[in-house]
């Protein structure tokens, strides 16, 4: 948990490793500048899901970013807001998103079970349950095909 | 109810009469375009998704491949990102492929080449490809897998954004521009403050600004949050394409009546130059405040998508003519690209440069991202015309970057410190 706003690209994955993109070598370099110890505590503590204030994921289009987040070990990521493009790349590489107003429900090292299909957050520490506004049908078709290179096999490719 | 730009865009692309803000659409883009760290991953998503079909790209004159971010080549990780995108270009016929020396950096090379026009839908692997909403072409930034889908399929999906409209009124004083404007705008609104939304530009004070400047403003839309920025075309977007060999009949113009979200009408008789302080875009003061705290440089960097128009130099050459930079201060100068840089040879703004103590840089997005040509270290302080000051942007985690416009990057680097033109 990150009670930070505008959390933005350059610290999820900063430029300086873009010059591969290889997802492991992202990973590693995962959120260094805002927590030189994030990956410590993905692997060693099992946190798997990143909490931050507004606006998360602001500033370059970079998709290294949700790639680094999903490859370093997160399975979902909970803010009030997100950046448009961040979101929609999360959406497209199947790294689950939900937006909540009230992030000081949660608190780092709360156990959280998380229902994306009926966008239920259980937190089993406090015993609260927070029921999240239900993505758009458009959406939700790409994240139930697991993405949008699965979902566009599906409908866009036109057979030849 | 009267239509958007925006509105009237995303209808003419999909057929469809019954479109508004807030619906979702699947719709056909006229130019795609990605670079060296974007195209990797989007060519690895083109080649998933077309393995056992036909195996072909949907269209290789509407895709735009542009090697600029680590250009040339800054270490061999770089040169291997390069050598895929250039290997895919020769292997689909890409036209638009533009090798280092024959381009430049793409916000700046796209509209210089007329490769976008108004009424187009235009979507780029590259977040400041908002930028050419200067031309009334719905531009925005999307991510790699987006842009391989697009590759692919040539189309893209979007929720039609909801406009958010800002009006400029009143008289600009001397020194004031499109990127003090845009500062400004974004002090006030936030660095989240369009979130989804497309940010429209109008108001007397638009109406009169040269194509230049309304590239600069329309690029750091994305910094307000800005799905896209977008100008209604006028007779400077004509002259603009005329000069181009181009011409348009797609000039879309938002109804009297259209709906928007909310609008913002800006008085700027009073506006100064504005400084964007470390490390949002939305700290911004104007630069009787700044200057008063005397904020000491080690580095001043010109140019970027944000500022790299020929009308950037020249601002740039008129206050450094005759002068010199501090000492101990760089100021690294960089052309958007091969023919902004050949005009400002031809003019003499480049001996302008050198005279003064300034380094020329081949043109490339460089510093602006940390990439190199220009890194700070630990507790270095940069003045730059570039759109981010995030923490680290330009280097070590502990250096702080400051944004303005160049006519103020240019006075500030005679003097060594943030600094007003007047």
């Amino acid at each position: 948990m990150y009670d930070i706003k505008n959390i933005n690209t350059d610290v999820i994955i900063p430029a300086r490793y873009l010059v591969s993109s290889a997802p492991d070598l992202l990973a590693q370099h995962c959120m260094e500048d805002l927590d030189p110890n994030f990956m410590l505590k993905v692997k060693e503590f099992n946190y798997s899901i990143l909490v931050t204030n507004s606006n998360f994921g602001c500033g370059s289009s970079r998709e290294q970013a949700p790639i680094s987040l999903k490859t370093a070990g997160i399975k979902c990521v909970i803010a009030p807001s997100f950046a448009r493009i961040f979101f929609r790349n999360a959406i497209n590489i199947g790294l689950p998103i939900l937006e909540i107003e009230k992030i000081n429900l949660l608190k780092s090292g709360d156990d959280l079970k998380i229902d994306l299909t009926s966008g239920l957050i259980e937190n089993l520490t406090t015993n609260m349950k927070i029921r999240v506004k239900k993505m758009p049908k458009f959406i939700q078709n790409i994240i139930n095909s697991n993405g949008l290179i699965n979902y566009s096999r599906k409908f866009l490719i036109p057979k030849n | 109810m009267g239509l958007t730009i925006t509105e009237k865009i995303f209808r003419e692309h999909s057929k469809d009469a019954t479109l508004n803000a807030g619906d979702f659409v699947l719709v056909r883009v006229d130019k795609c375009l990605a670079n060296d760290i974007t195209a990797p991953i989007a060519i690895d998503v083109f080649n998933e998704i077309v393995s056992g079909t036909s195996n072909e790209v949907f269209n290789p004159n509407k895709i735009i491949l542009i090697p600029d971010h680590f250009t040339p080549n800054k270490d061999i990780a770089s040169a291997k990102q390069c050598q895929i995108l250039r290997n895919f270009a020769l292997k689909y016929k890409i036209k638009s492929y533009f090798e280092v020396g024959r381009g430049g950096i793409e916000h700046c090379l796209i509209p210089e080449l007329g490769l976008v026009l108004p009424g187009d839908i235009f979507i780029g692997a590259d977040s400041h490809t908002c930028t050419y909403g200067a031309l009334g072409a719905f531009a925005t930034g999307v991510g790699s897998t987006d842009l391989g889908v697009a590759l692919a399929s040539g189309k893209c999906w979007f929720k039609i954004p909801e406009s958010l409209k800002l009006i400029y009124s009143g008289k600009l004083n001397k020194w004031v521009s499109g990127k003090d404007l845009i500062l400004y705008t974004i002090g006030q609104i936030g660095v989240d403050g369009a979130t989804y939304k497309a940010m429209e530009f109008t108001g007397n004070v638009i109406t009169s600004l040269p194509m230049a400047d309304r590239l600069t403003m329309c690029n750091m839309a994305i910094e307000a949050g800005g799905k896209s920025g977008i100008i209604p075309p006028d007779n400077i977007t004509k002259e603009f394409l005329e000069k181009r060999g181009f011409s348009s009949n797609k000039m879309f113009l938002s109804d009297l009546d259209a709906d928007y979200i909310e609008s913002i009408e800006f008085e700027c008789d009073n506006l100064e130059p504005q400084v964007a302080l470390p490390h949002l875009p939305e700290n911004t003061k104007p630069i009787s405040e700044v200057s008063n705290e005397r904020i000491e440089l080690n580095q001043v960097v010109i140019g970027s998508c944000t500022n790299g128009r020929i009308e950037d130099l020249r601002i740039a050459a008129k206050i450094l003519k005759n002068h010199r930079i501090k000492t101990n201060l760089r100021c690294i100068i960089i052309p958007g690209t091969q023919n902004i840089y050949l005009k400002a040879l031809k003019e003499g703004l480049i001996e302008i440069f050198i005279s003064a103590g300034a380094i020329l840089s081949t043109p490339t997005c460089g510093p602006c991202l940390g990439g190199h040509m220009g890194i700070l270290a630990d507790g270095e302080v940069a003045l730059s015309t570039t759109n981010r000051n995030f923490k680290g942007r330009m280097g070590h985690i502990k250096s702080e970057v400051y944004l303005s416009s160049p006519a103020v990057a240019a006075a500030s680097a005679i003097e060594g410190y943030i600094t007003s033109p007047e």
